[in-house]
């Protein structure tokens, strides 16, 4: 086993034991061998290029990362990096990658993971590992649509959804990831775009850094079998008006020339979207991700309409601090062999209450 | 028994093994040897075993009775077996069959095998516990009834008419009327308890009572109740003043002439040092010692389920030994978090039953198709669905040769004793790190809640189970490039290497898409998948283990084929056949996949061969299937281990047929 002990400090405290890189890395270097296969146009190319463009800045040894995947199509992504990786069984990437994260604090573990995947039939595994608060980073690319099985309606999709297995439009009312992950004790939700390069770089950059469960919702173009799901978020025109851009102390105000406003209703304490004036302007919520409460974060996440994504708010929409379950772990091991010495398994097997025969 | 006994039969003392013969006869305590009782001294007889159960309501305490009596005739030294038997209910309707809880214990001046079929002395707390017993005691036998519970509505609700202890109906046997409650409450009055609290102590009376009885040392149970009622010291008291009280009122009443010695065995256990050990501790303890003899930390991922959950109770105190205990949101996660931690190195251990396992089976695949070493252990209970969770069986054994989807062969090693199942887990976690593979370990309810004495192993002695973690290339490309390929095997066998995160240079991608050989890249081709299924299928075919033993002295021609916890049950069947002057040859299998090389071969040498299990035929079908061989099942399903007797009567009937 790679010794943990001479780990530096990284100045993250989420890889404060991750070795660094001797040498400075490139893009490259996070390229492995294989040929990439997903659909040409697929949106998980660009996230691959962000992702393997903002891994050298990390400045960890890359063996030291490592990239756990479940089943569909974003998840064949840890084959196409140079780390190491687990193409899993589906669902079940964050039950796994929890317990390699948990037994090696040295390591960087990231899960990739898909609506279907994490919200369908790893639904149970994402809100534990997010409610345990595991060292991991999941990138749960959103595409609301099932694509591996060639096109039936995902957790994510929107009410009505005319697919091969839903002819007279799905009934199901989706799920909204931020929301579920903010309802399943999440210290750190973040929502970032497939095509915004800047901005999934800049969500990586404060999820990586987050000790804890990150969980990044990346909106995800299918182009195949859901092309354009998100298009009124990348439209130049349309996603000024459609696109809340969190910021964290910044006033979260969106729109043609920064005209509109979130402020609190009064009547009801919920948050609702207003034409910014002179009089109202001082009332504009400004946006505090360290908030102690989630239920701010979880107002925000509700003003997006599920159906045609207006209001969306993007960016991390809650980073706190709690403990750390592999932290939390170690730590009770320490103060087991504290307390009761290192394990003499000669004495464990001996016991208090045994006799001897003599021959 | 003891675990150190390593032929399986027959080598003890022949004539002591008439050893359970007499039970069916005569209930009551034999008593070779007896000393008249001077005046006013009670009468000593000296037995060489005894059977008892402990049997009252599911609150009335009697696991931990039972489990205390275990304690003190262990460190007596009489060799022992016991047979916890309770509810899936954690309090069922008080007073009612189905809510009756037992603990039946066999101990001997020698060897003994099982917990013995039938008792000689049934203790019981109320009416309920009374009906739910008495069909397995024999006539003479003695019966000691809490007189206090025979009350109308409590003999109605289990539908006595009138009072057995009246009505005639037990005339056959040696009934001691004792009024429990009464006496307990009575000896607490001091205590300033409440009638309920008080009664709550009644256990520890009949516990008194009957080590009074048998002689039984007492300090152990008294520092015992100290201890675990250390935070409430008047409950402590007054659970010592009660077990005293019992005591005392062995001593003094007339109802109880006799008491009885059983000599400890001293002739049966080879020296060393002993203790008395639970399948389920012997286990976890197997564990800790695989993880310490492979330098490896231990990770478990489970989640609870009867009857397995004690080993995550277990693991999860030894902390200090680097033991990492994950308990996970369902069974899926539970292996799941195993494999993970196998990935990065650790030994990986998921603990279950069979309905976990049918929700592992998934990722049991997953790590066939990755090559990783991971423990399954499997405490099988009645199925099937929920079946009977606090019952034994055998029925996985098929679910766990071929439960999982594709060609997946796992390897499968059954411990025959509880404390053989610390040998087990040594032996699973030697071929799952040798091999990198899933390894079965089936255990089952009789052996992880059964206990019986074990040799202390000297743990210098425990086997190497070190392993290399691959740390740099190894293969040269044509090009004389040297690369990491991490489905190139090991020729003899047949493992990949193990190349953990944080080793340079060797980063790969594993997953559960087919691979091309050596490369482990994504491969699709027809011709490569054959390769891949069929070594994966050679690489456990391969794996060694050592050859089936026959115990067979006087040339038999019908063979008796064990596997797993039948074998208390079988061998003390063998020796009443044999004692009987009949030709009979056992062998025992431990290992269930690959079977042992000379298995076929052994088969061949006999006339008939006979495999009782606790399924329907699970090891006769794969006998009948891989060697063509007309096994004959012989098979009992209903949530308790085989009686001897039982036994013996069938294997009579398969020699004369």
């Amino acid at each position: 086993m790679p010794n943990t002990d001479q780990a530096l400090p990284t100045g993250l405290p989420a890889l404060q034991l991750v070795p660094k890189a001797e040498a400075k890395q490139s893009m490259k270097d996070f390229k492995s061998d294989q040929e990439v296969r997903w659909c040409p146009g697929c949106g998980d190319y660009a996230v691959l290029a962000a992702v393997q463009g903002f891994m050298p800045e990390l400045g960890l040894a890359k063996e030291n990362i490592v990239f756990v995947s479940g089943i569909g199509c974003s998840s064949r992504f840890p084959y196409y990096m140079n780390t190491y990786g687990m193409h899993s069984i589906h669902g079940r990437a964050p039950a796994i990658a929890t317990g390699l994260a948990s037994s090696r604090r040295d390591l960087s573990v990231w899960v990739v993971t898909g609506d279907g995947d994490a919200l369908s039939i790893g639904g149970n595994h994402l809100i534990h590992a997010l409610r345990r608060n595991v060292n991991l980073k999941i990138l749960l690319f959103n595409n609301r649509i099932y694509g591996l099985t060639k096109g039936q309606y995902s957790p994510t999709s929107e009410v009505g959804k005319i697919t091969k297995s839903t002819p007279m439009g799905s009934l199901d009312a989706p799920f909204n990831p931020v929301s579920l992950a903010l309802g399943a004790e999440a210290s750190f939700v973040a929502r970032t775009v497939d095509s915004d390069r800047k901005h999934l770089t800049g969500v990586l950059r404060e999820a990586a850094a987050h000790p804890g469960t990150a969980l990044v919702e990346i909106y995800q173009n299918c182009n195949i079998f859901n092309d354009g799901a998100f298009e009124v978020l990348k439209d130049k025109d349309k996603a000024e008006n459609a696109v809340i851009r969190l910021e964290h102390g910044q006033p979260i105000r969106f729109g043609t020339g920064q005209s509109k406003g979130v402020v609190r209703d009064p009547a009801t304490g919920d948050l609702k979207v207003v034409e910014v004036t002179a009089e109202n302007e001082s009332q504009v919520l400004v946006h505090d991700a360290h908030a102690a409460s989630p239920t701010t974060a979880f107002a925000l996440s509700r003003l997006a309409d599920p159906d045609t994504l207006h209001q969306t708010p993007i960016g991390v929409l809650r980073s706190v601090e709690r403990p750390v379950y592999d932290t939390q772990m170690a730590e009770q091991l320490d103060t087991a062999v504290e307390q009761n010495g290192k394990g003499d398994l000669a004495a464990l097997l001996a016991g208090n209450d045994n006799w001897t025969v003599v021959g | 028994m003891t675990s150190q006994v390593s032929s399986p039969a027959g080598q003890a003392d022949e004539a002591n093994d008439a050893d359970q013969a007499d039970e069916t006869v005569l209930g009551g305590q034999r008593a070779p040897h007896s000393e008249k009782a001077g005046v006013g001294e009670k009468e000593i007889r000296r037995l060489d075993r005894v059977i008892i159960r402990f049997a009252g309501d599911s609150g009335d305490g009697m696991q931990l009775t039972g489990d205390r009596f275990t304690s003190e005739t262990a460190s007596f030294g009489n060799d022992l077996s016991t047979l916890p038997n309770f509810p899936a209910e954690i309090r069922a309707p008080a007073g009612t069959l189905p809510g009756v809880s037992s603990f039946q214990l066999h101990f001997a001046d020698h060897d003994i095998l099982t917990p013995g079929d039938a008792p000689n002395v049934l203790v019981a707390m109320n009416p309920a516990a009374l009906r739910a017993n008495i069909g397995d005691v024999p006539r003479g036998a003695e019966i000691i009834v809490n007189t206090d519970e025979f009350t109308k509505r409590p003999m109605a609700k289990v539908g006595y008419e009138t009072s057995p202890l009246e009505d005639g109906s037990l005339q056959a046997y040696n009934v001691h009327p004792v009024p429990l409650t009464t006496l307990t409450i009575e000896a607490l009055k001091e205590f300033g308890l409440s009638r309920k609290e008080a009664e709550r102590s009644k256990n520890m009376f009949a516990l008194g009572l009957l080590s009074w009885m048998y002689h039984r040392p007492t300090d152990g149970t008294e520092a015992f109740l100290r201890a675990k009622f250390a935070k409430k010291p008047q409950i402590a008291e007054a659970n010592v003043a009660a077990f005293r009280a019992g005591w005392n009122f062995g001593e003094t009443t007339e109802d109880f002439a006799v008491s009885y010695e059983v000599a400890p065995a001293t002739q049966t256990f080879p020296t060393g040092t002993y203790r008395n050990i639970s399948g389920n501790l012997a286990l976890s303890y197997g564990l800790i010692a695989a993880a310490r003899q492979a330098d490896l930390p231990l990770y478990l991922g489970s989640y609870p389920i009867t009857p397995a959950s004690d080993i995550l109770h277990e693991l999860s105190k030894h902390k200090n030994f680097g033991v990492r205990t994950f308990q996970a949101e369902d069974e899926i996660a539970g292996i799941g978090a195993a494999l993970g931690a196998a990935f990065g190195g650790s030994l990986g251990v998921t603990t279950t039953s069979g309905p976990g396992v049918a929700l592992k089976s998934e990722t049991i695949g997953l790590a066939v198709s990755l090559e990783l070493p991971l423990l399954i252990i499997d405490i099988q209970r009645g199925g099937p669905s929920t079946g009977l969770p606090t019952k034994t069986e055998q029925a996985d054994l098929l679910q766990a040769m071929f439960g999982r989807n594709g060609e997946a062969p796992v390897p499968i090693v059954a411990p025959k004793t509880p404390a053989d199942c610390f040998d087990a887990a040594l032996d699973a976690a030697r071929i799952a790190l040798t091999y990198r593979t899933p390894v079965f370990l089936l255990s089952d309810g009789y052996l992880a809640n059964g206990s019986e004495p074990w040799r202390i192993p000297d743990v210098d002695e425990l086997p190497d189970l070190r392993v290399q973690f691959a740390s740099g290339p190894n293969h040269e490309l044509a090009d004389g490039t040297e690369v990491f390929w991490p489905y190139k095997r090991d020729p003899q066998t047949l493992a990949r290497p193990w190349a953990v995160p944080g080793t340079p240079g060797l980063e790969h991608r594993i997953g559960g898409i087919e691979k091309q050989d050596g490369t482990g890249n994504i491969s699709y081709d027809p011709a490569n998948h054959d390769f891949m299924v069929r070594t994966r299928q050679a690489k456990v075919d391969g794996i060694e283990v050592p050859d089936l033993e026959v115990d067979d002295p006087s040339g038999a021609r019908t063979l008796v084929l064990g596997w797993g916890s039948t074998y208390g049950p079988i061998t003390a069947a063998v020796r009443r056949l044999r004692a009987e002057g009949q030709s009979i040859a056992q062998a025992h299998l431990r290992h269930l996949n690959p079977f042992p090389r000379n298995l076929g071969e052994v088969l061949e040498r006999y006339d008939k061969v006979v495999v009782p299990e606790m399924n329907l035929g699970q090891l006769a079908t794969l006998i009948r299937a891989k060697y063509l061989v007309d096994a004959h099942s012989y098979n009992q399903v209903n949530g308790m281990p085989f009686k001897a007797e039982q036994l013996a009567t069938a294997l009579k009937e398969a020699i004369d047929a």
